[in-house]
């Protein structure tokens, strides 16, 4: 988000360097890691579909969330004392070859789409490297090149109630900055964007290493903390759709800020400046 | 459609494009899947996730629990019964005439009774069980170290692996597991042959199973029959060191 240096100030409608290197290729190879990472572990979820809170829990324990199937082949999520009917989608669906299949994720949102767990690990645990070392290294990076604090820091005056609820309304009309104003991330995108880099990908990643029973071992602290493997294993699905819920997020605000220029910015990383409304 | 000459509708299009895409997307990744290429990709990081363990906590100790933490209802996995003829007349025996058998690179081939492992020095632990698929359970695991056995055996420097050769069978296949030296002279690896304060049941591995408790559930070989100290995994079935391992391509690493 640095400004075009050699004109004055940017107005609507010029065309201003956006997005550094290190943010274009960060986002794109997390872009994909991070489907990867997703696809892959459903399919291990497909494993033991049940989650549980504590360090133990296996088929006799009772768990918090289930996906699964009853006697009459109905598919059905049961979260607590809760159960939604999900015939088709999730825990009875039928393959691309009309079988039906009683796993809890269907075939179209996993890797690989035809039940393994040996090979999902494989995908899920080497992307695992790839999604660690990114995040550290542009973190190292953004910290260094200013990123972090001239892009992410929210001021004092951004946290303001009246601020961020001034923010809220604009995003309810629709109404995004323009001008120079569109130069800077407001103060809901800071948030959304800080709480992926500083809290759903850190906590997605411990959370995983917690579930490693050679990590346990070196570092029991982390396993504990979260209250036993099993609730780290919980967190670790929890996070995995909190990140869904960004995910969407950020493909609505893209699609309504203007697909073409967003993510020409992303990709070159020159953006133009949106005009003021009625500024033709 | 009810306006014939909008052939395309707008939604149409976008469905069609989102669903176009993700099929492109899954044919995409599961070409990549059977890609021998790909996967060797993939599997390099088997190396790192080991390397990076053995950095960190090469000696560490698996975290041990009090028995008010441990699973009411331990499940078992895997076989949880042997057809073997000969193995259900020493199961109804009790194991009277059973012994273990300790070979290959070792100074004494050793042929042990039950009596014998129970006669050495015992290790107690409490334990977290966790299974590849994600569940755990905690139980209370007894036996003689695995290195006390290999002392007795002699050992030779050049066994670099300790191959579990097991009584059940998937197929006609019997089960085996192997761990390196790291992991066979760890002092909770051990050949447990009680489990929660009673003799192992049949369904978790009578009479002997091994324990090692810083890898996943199916490295912990049950009905462990022979013991063979190997130099190299290569001429063990599909040389990749376990059942799983050859038959579907699991890590011979399950420390993650």
């Amino acid at each position: 988000m640095n400004e075009d240096s050699t004109s004055g100030a940017p107005r609507g409608g010029d065309l201003v360097r956006r997005h550094r290197l290190s943010t274009r290729l960060w986002h794109w190879t997390n872009a994909v890691t991070l489907l990867v990472m997703l696809m892959s572990g459903l399919m291990i979820f497909n494993a033991h579909p049940r989650l549980y809170w504590g360090e133990y829990g296996a088929n006799s324990d009772q768990p918090w969330l289930e996906i699964g199937s009853n006697r009459q082949g109905r598919g059905m999520v049961k979260i607590g004392p809760a159960i939604v009917e999900t015939t088709g989608v999730l825990g009875v669906w039928k393959n691309p070859e009309g079988e039906v299949r009683r796993r809890a994720f269907p075939w179209w949102a996993t890797i690989p789409s035809d039940y393994s767990l040996a090979d999902a690990r494989l995908w899920h645990l080497a992307f695992a490297w790839v999604l660690a070392v990114g995040l550290l290294i542009y973190l190292l990076l953004s910290l260094l090149n200013g990123h972090l604090r001239r892009d992410i820091h929210i001021s004092r005056a951004e946290w303001r109630p009246s601020h961020i609820w001034h923010d809220v309304r604009e995003h309810a009309r629709l109404r995004f900055p323009t001008e120079a104003a569109a130069l800077r991330y407001n103060v809901l995108q800071k948030l959304a964007y800080a709480f992926v880099l500083f809290l759903a990908l850190p906590l997605i990643i411990v959370t995983g290493l917690a579930m490693s029973p050679g990590t346990d071992a070196w570092a029991s602290f982390v396993t504990e903390l979260f209250g036993g493997r099993q609730s780290a294993r919980s967190v670790h699905f929890i996070t995995a759709f909190a990140l869904v819920g960004f995910f969407l997020v950020h493909i609505v605000m893209v699609l309504l800020a203007g697909p073409i220029n967003e993510v020409r910015s992303m990709i070159t990383g020159k953006y133009r400046l949106p005009k003021e409304k009625g500024d033709a | 459609m009810r306006d014939d000459e909008q052939l395309i509708s707008r939604r149409g299009l976008i469905r069609a494009g989102a669903l176009g895409a993700g099929g492109l997307l899954l044919a995409g990744c599961d070409k990549l899947n059977s890609s021998a290429g790909f996967r060797g990709v993939l599997q390099s990081a088997e190396k790192l996730h080991m390397g990076s363990q053995r950095l960190l906590g090469r000696e560490a100790l698996a975290r041990e629990f009090a028995e008010s933490a441990m699973s009411p209802v331990f499940r078992a996995n895997g076989n949880r019964e042997v057809a073997d003829t000969a193995y259900r007349r020493l199961l109804d025996g009790g194991f009277a005439g059973w012994a273990l058998k300790v070979d290959g690179q070792v100074a004494r081939p050793l042929s042990l009774p039950l009596a014998a492992l129970q006669a050495l020095p015992q290790r107690e632990q409490i334990t977290r069980h966790d299974c590849v698929e994600g569940w755990s359970a905690i139980g209370k695991w007894q036996g003689p170290q695995l290195s006390r056995v290999l002392d007795l055996a002699g050992v030779s420097d050049r066994a670099r692996y300790i191959v579990f050769h097991c009584a059940d069978r998937f197929g006609s296949t019997p089960y085996y597991e192997s761990v390196d030296m790291v992991d066979a002279l760890h002092p909770q690896t051990i050949l447990a042959w009680k489990m929660n304060g009673q003799p192992l049941p049949e369904a978790h591995g009578a009479p002997l199973r091994l324990r090692v408790e810083r890898q996943l559930g199916y490295k912990h070989a049950k009905y462990v029959m022979r013991i063979e100290a190997r130099e190299t995994l290569d001429g063990l079935y599909g040389g990749k060191g376990g059942y799983w391992e050859d038959h579907s391509d699991y890590a011979w690493y399950a420390g993650i």
